[in-house]
């Protein structure tokens, strides 16, 4: 008997997740399916889900107007490189807070936090003059020190939150066996922090890859990342609606991906790997 | 001896290399996603065939990205563009901060007299050009003849708004989801904005007086408002508030709308059997007016700009004289037939007869552009140009709340 409810606990938890998962990847599925269709299909009321002739011509319109390859890549090295440069920023400072608070520590939290709380727009044109002055307008290294910059909070708050679960006991036995601070950091720290940091890796590559703001405004063609790409195919004047979901199935497909390999390390380096 | 003359002759050639490489100009050119604007990019080597010492690169955003972007850029003279693409409202503006470059050297085939008149002088200042016009446009009814022989009815040339709302009314049929009348309701200057200050102008209201003060709390806007509202809630299709412009065309291409009242471009999309279910049932007429001398229609046109910090000021105007000639036209002619060509610009193209025949809603799209008039908008005196905007940079706040 206990056990024919478990079963139906776990179909009916099974169905339930499958629904909330369809529901919420649902947007997504749809754009890739409109990607598919004409630009007169793409707009017919009501909508066909999936009878319809398939055409792939939407892909070969959007790479035949603007260069895919040009743009990937650009995406790429700006969100890679802003969570390569920010961690290195990050992983010592909240360190730092996290083993050796001072009496400002919480202060210092906030008022890092307290960044995020302006809207980047308000400082738009300083930052254009400054990026301007330091030719920077358009540059891949800008955009990487930007999207560095502005999710430098976020990453630090992680990591801290993170660094606070390990035990400090720890870290004072390797001080007890005479490891030195970057030992420490390197061969005690880190590998009990992996599962934190590589999600925290994971979160700001996805935060870097999507950010469309600055990316947008400092960007005119040869660091253009992909969100410029996208936008390129949105118009309030005419059928776009097919080229714009391809554009934006090509845009996401990496992200995508990557994000389908590391959930899996992810989840497993959440369960196994810290000591709790 | 030999490798060191190899080596020599080697270095020599790689110099004439990169002295040519460096002898390229590169123009960087902000544009709209319309389609015209598409089109000209995908002929692009055409252009360079013609002028090999300049390559072209594309940057194409969004109407509403694009004024943000470009608006920062020239206000902080980053020199991060060589041609604009801006609006009819952009170029006074623009052209007072000194922002533009005055385009006097366009060539002599240019030949600047061959502007529609109306057009030259929304994108001109002090009688210098300051942008080249790419296309212009108003705005005017489309209506559907077979729905009007059904019902009896018989659309004017000039019709008035109370024919307008009886036959919207008279039309609609709701089991059938064929609705009257279909208008911009979405939120924004772009939307129902554009389309409303319009529909104001010929009710006898305006933005501001002579003395700059704000007029909505005037008969004249009430009127326009409650006109409005009841015409959409008696004849308009449902959720009508959240339809724009590639909304109402969907309607209307689907063969559910009776009438539309929209931007004069539309009319070679729903002419178009591609994209077209009522292709060859579509009528056009003006704008409607209520007999105080305005109709309800806008003009506007996308013209070709040069930043006052470019660098590159010579090759953007041989681009800029390339785009905007009457050779252009041709050469959209040629590949992609006349009624692709960018329409409202030139009086030539109007005595085209291959235009003529292959663009049934020329010669409305024409009398609605003649029709405009942004130096004089309303019906009483106002401090403003512009017909659906004021010329002050402040619109872009108040157009968009």
């Amino acid at each position: 008997m206990a056990r024919r409810v478990a079963v139906a606990h776990t179909v009916t938890a099974t169905v339930a997740a499958w629904i909330v998962g369809f529901v919420i990847f649902f947007p997504i599925l749809w754009m890739a399916i409109t990607s598919f269709k004409t630009e007169l299909e793409a707009f017919n009321t009501p909508p066909s889900f999936l009878l319809f002739q398939w055409t792939t011509e939407n892909y070969a319109t959007v790479q035949e107007r603007s260069n895919y390859l040009h743009h990937a890549p650009n995406s790429i090295i700006i969100a890679g490189g802003s969570t390569l440069v920010a961690m290195v920023i990050a992983i010592p400072a909240a360190w730092s807070m996290a083993f050796v608070p001072s009496r400002r520590t919480r202060d210092i939290l906030l008022w890092i936090l307290s960044t995020k709380m302006m809207p980047a727009v308000g400082v738009l044109v300083p930052i254009y003059l400054i990026f301007r002055d330091l030719a920077l307008l358009d540059s891949r290294i800008g955009l990487l020190c930007i999207l560095c910059l502005s999710n430098l909070p976020i990453v630090v708050w992680m990591l801290f939150t993170y660094f606070k679960e390990i035990p400090k006991d720890i870290l004072e036995a390797s001080r007890m066996d005479g490891a030195t601070i970057g030992r420490e950091l390197v061969y005690v720290l880190t590998p009990m922090a992996v599962p934190g940091i590589a999600s925290t890796i994971l979160l700001n590559v996805i935060l870097a890859w999507n950010e469309a703001f600055w990316t947008l405004n400092l960007s005119t063609s040869e660091a253009a990342p992909l969100t410029v790409f996208i936008a390129s195919y949105s118009s309030p004047e005419g059928l776009f609606w097919a080229k714009l979901s391809a554009a934006s199935t090509l845009a996401i497909a990496p992200i995508l991906v990557l994000g389908w390999f590391t959930q899996r390390q992810l989840v497993r380096g959440l369960t196994f790997g810290a000591v709790k | 001896m030999r490798t060191t003359v190899g080596v020599l002759l080697g270095s020599v050639a790689l110099l004439a290399a990169t002295t040519t490489a460096s002898a390229q100009t590169a123009l960087t050119i902000a544009t709209v996603n319309n389609g015209d604007m598409i089109r000209m990019q995908g002929l692009t080597s055409d252009f360079t065939a013609k002028n090999p010492g300049i390559t072209v690169k594309w940057v194409t955003l969004e109407e509403n990205v694009l004024r943000q972007r470009v608006t920062t850029d020239i206000a902080t003279k980053g020199g991060q563009f060589d041609v604009l693409t801006i609006g009819t409202y952009e170029v006074p503006i623009w052209a007072k901060q000194k922002w533009l470059v005055p385009l006097d050297k366009l060539g002599a085939d240019y030949d600047v007299d061959d502007l529609l008149p109306k057009i030259r002088a929304a994108v001109s200042a002090n009688g210098k050009l300051y942008a080249a016009p790419f296309y212009g446009e108003s705005s005017m009814i489309m209506y559907r003849t077979d729905l009007f022989a059904k019902a009896g009815l018989n659309m004017p040339e000039k019709p008035t708004w109370d024919f307008v709302i009886d036959a919207a009314k008279k039309l609609t049929d709701k089991t059938a989801e064929v609705y009257g009348i279909c208008l911009r309701g979405k939120a924004g200057w772009g939307e129902n904005m554009a389309f409303l200050t319009a529909m104001a102008n010929s009710f006898g209201a305006r933005l501001f007086d002579e003395k700059w003060q704000p007029q909505f709390s005037g008969p004249e806007w009430k009127k326009t408002l409650v006109t409005y509202v009841d015409l959409m809630k008696a004849a308009g299709p449902p959720g009508a508030s959240s339809n724009g412009f590639n909304e109402n065309l969907a309607l209307f291409n689907a063969g559910k709308c009776a009438m539309w009242i929209d931007a004069t471009v539309a009319a070679s999309f729903v002419t178009n059997p591609k994209e077209s279910k009522v292709a060859d049932k579509v009528g056009f007429a003006l704008a409607p007016n209520t007999g105080l001398g305005k109709n309800a229609n806008w003009l506007w046109a996308w013209s070709l700009a040069i930043p006052a910090g470019s660098k590159k000021v010579e090759a953007a105007e041989k681009f800029i004289g390339w785009a905007t000639s009457k050779s252009y036209t041709e050469l959209v002619a040629a590949k992609e037939g006349w009624a692709n060509v960018p329409p409202g610009t030139r009086t030539s193209l109007y005595r085209n007869a291959d235009y003529l025949k292959a663009a049934p809603f020329a010669k409305l799209t024409l009398a609605s552009i003649d029709s405009a008039d942004p130096n004089n908008p309303a019906v009483k005196p106002v401090p403003y140009v512009g017909i659906q905007y004021a010329a002050i940079p402040e619109f872009q706040g108040i157009g968009t709340r």
